[in-house]
């Protein structure tokens, strides 16, 4: 099929360069016509992502949105530095520049992210009438096969975790995926993760928790069949409630509301 | 040319590229946990097969065969990119879910392996039939194993709950098999032994 005639050099040029071109020209006009929809789409589901850790419904979420206050966060310090539009900050971009991150040696990196941004946010929710309730933040650290990202959400006075969810992962489906089944994740309610020196101390532990055992209220039941996806979990909480993490944050709040 | 109708029923029933010409395997283990996943991954697979036949086809004349394959990838290519650019703006949940497969679609052997075999000797429209029914009969595959999987698997059917689960207080206890990979390989198996099973033709023959 192949005539001689198509085939000088010539011809191939300029084949290959009007098809470059068409569909260049289709690739970016569908990219530029659909990143208004597609960045609504992604703050969205940001948003509903947050109301879901906050305990909120999710049927209005520009309603259920007002009552959420982010800040944004000098993690170092531990200062909050006022407030911001979370739709506009990407702290997984900022963990990747070298010049918004912190890098974190062997010792530190428990959850296995090797650097974190400077700087994060956290989401103060109010109830109806503006009073605060809790704290949402924002944590992520790997598992077996991927890294889960989602929000730790603490009652006001930095003692008890109120939920964990995770909006992102990888984990296999029935096993390590089981941190979004909704009975797992309730273990988490009411836990007290410091102990009485301010430091973390979550345990996920084999098999169930001994409600009778002196540390019950520190330990969650593992996910069976997935101790690495379990052992993930636990990193990346105590991480991020450490010195690393939220830490001095935490202390300062803590200090105050005593 | 007459229009041949044949060739937009082979495909799903009688030369189906999953179950005879065993290609695009790999999506069809990927994304079958869900219906829902299944259905959207075979309305985008579609779209690229029947547009990029027909944009093959379209040009056929044209292309020098030093570049046919880079030409036929650089058009497959382009409209899986739009697919997807159009699933993160309309179906954002599933694309979520879908994540890189739908971009996997380029390298979906279906998708080419129609370019090459079939859209660079035919007609702009057969070519745009035949790449609709190959879509069409990898679509039904992918719904045929996702029903399974997310029945037996999850105890429902599109997401809505089918069998009250063991955990939820009802009596089936989901099999945890079905949820992974290998469980896709079992039933595209079974698929193929059932179809062959009723058209000897497609059995090979053993070369002893």
């Amino acid at each position: 099929m192949a005539s001689h005639k198509k085939d000088t050099l010539s011809k191939t040029f300029v084949v290959a360069l009007l098809l470059c071109v068409v569909c260049s020209v289709l690739v970016s006009s569908a990219a530029v016509f659909l990143r208004e929809k597609q960045n609504a789409n992604k703050a969205l589901d940001m948003k509903k992502n947050i109301l879901i850790a906050a305990g909120i419904s999710t049927d209005n979420v520009e309603a259920g949105f007002r009552r959420i206050k982010t800040q944004k966060l000098d993690l170092q310090s531990g200062e909050l530095e006022g407030a911001v539009d979370p739709t506009k900050i990407d702290l997984r971009k900022m963990a990747k520049d070298p010049t918004q991150n912190l890098m974190l040696n062997s010792q530190q990196d428990i959850a296995g992210i090797k650097s974190i941004a400077q700087k994060s946010l956290v989401y103060l929710v109010n109830d109806e009438d503006g009073t605060l309730q809790k704290y949402i933040l924002p944590i992520h650290g790997k598992g077996l096969w991927s890294t889960l990202y989602g929000f730790l959400a603490m009652d006001k006075t930095f003692s008890q975790i109120e939920a964990l969810t995770f909006y992102e992962h990888g984990e296999t489906p029935g096993l390590g995926g089981e941190v979004d089944n909704p009975r797992w994740k309730k273990i988490w309610e009411g836990k007290l993760p410091f102990d009485e020196l301010g430091n973390p101390i979550v345990r996920v532990i084999k098999g169930r928790v001994d409600p009778q055992a002196q540390d019950a209220s520190h330990q969650i039941d593992g996910l069976s069949g997935a101790t690495l996806t379990s052992n993930g979990v636990e990193h990346l909480v105590n991480f991020w409630l450490g010195q690393n993490g939220y830490g001095k944050f935490i202390q300062k709040m803590r200090g105050s509301a005593l | 040319m007459s229009f041949d109708k044949t060739v937009l029923i082979k495909p799903i029933f009688k030369e189906n590229p999953i179950a005879l010409q065993i290609l695009g395997i790999c999506s069809a283990l990927a994304v079958t946990t869900q219906m829902k996943t299944a259905l959207v991954m075979a309305l985008a697979v579609t779209f690229v097969t029947a547009l990029s036949n027909m944009s093959v086809s379209l040009i056929r004349h044209h292309i020098p065969a030093a570049i046919r394959i880079i030409v036929q990838m650089t058009i497959i290519a382009s409209l899986v990119i739009v697919a997807d650019q159009i699933l993160k703006a309309f179906l954002f949940d599933v694309s979520k879910q879908l994540s890189v497969y739908v971009g996997l679609i380029i390298t979906n052997c279906i998708v080419m392996g129609r370019a090459e075999a079939y859209a660079m000797k035919n007609g702009v429209w057969m070519s745009f039939f035949d790449g609709l029914g190959n879509g069409v009969g990898y679509g039904v595959i992918l719904i045929v194993v996702s029903f399974l999987r997310e029945l037996l698997g999850a105890g429902s059917i599109m997401g809505y709950p089918v069998f009250k689960l063991a955990s939820e207080g009802g009596w089936y206890t989901p099999n945890g098999l079905m949820l992974l990979a290998p469980s896709a390989f079992f039933l595209i198996g079974f698929i193929v032994w059932i179809i062959r099973t009723f058209d000897k033709s497609q059995i090979e023959e053993e070369n002893s």
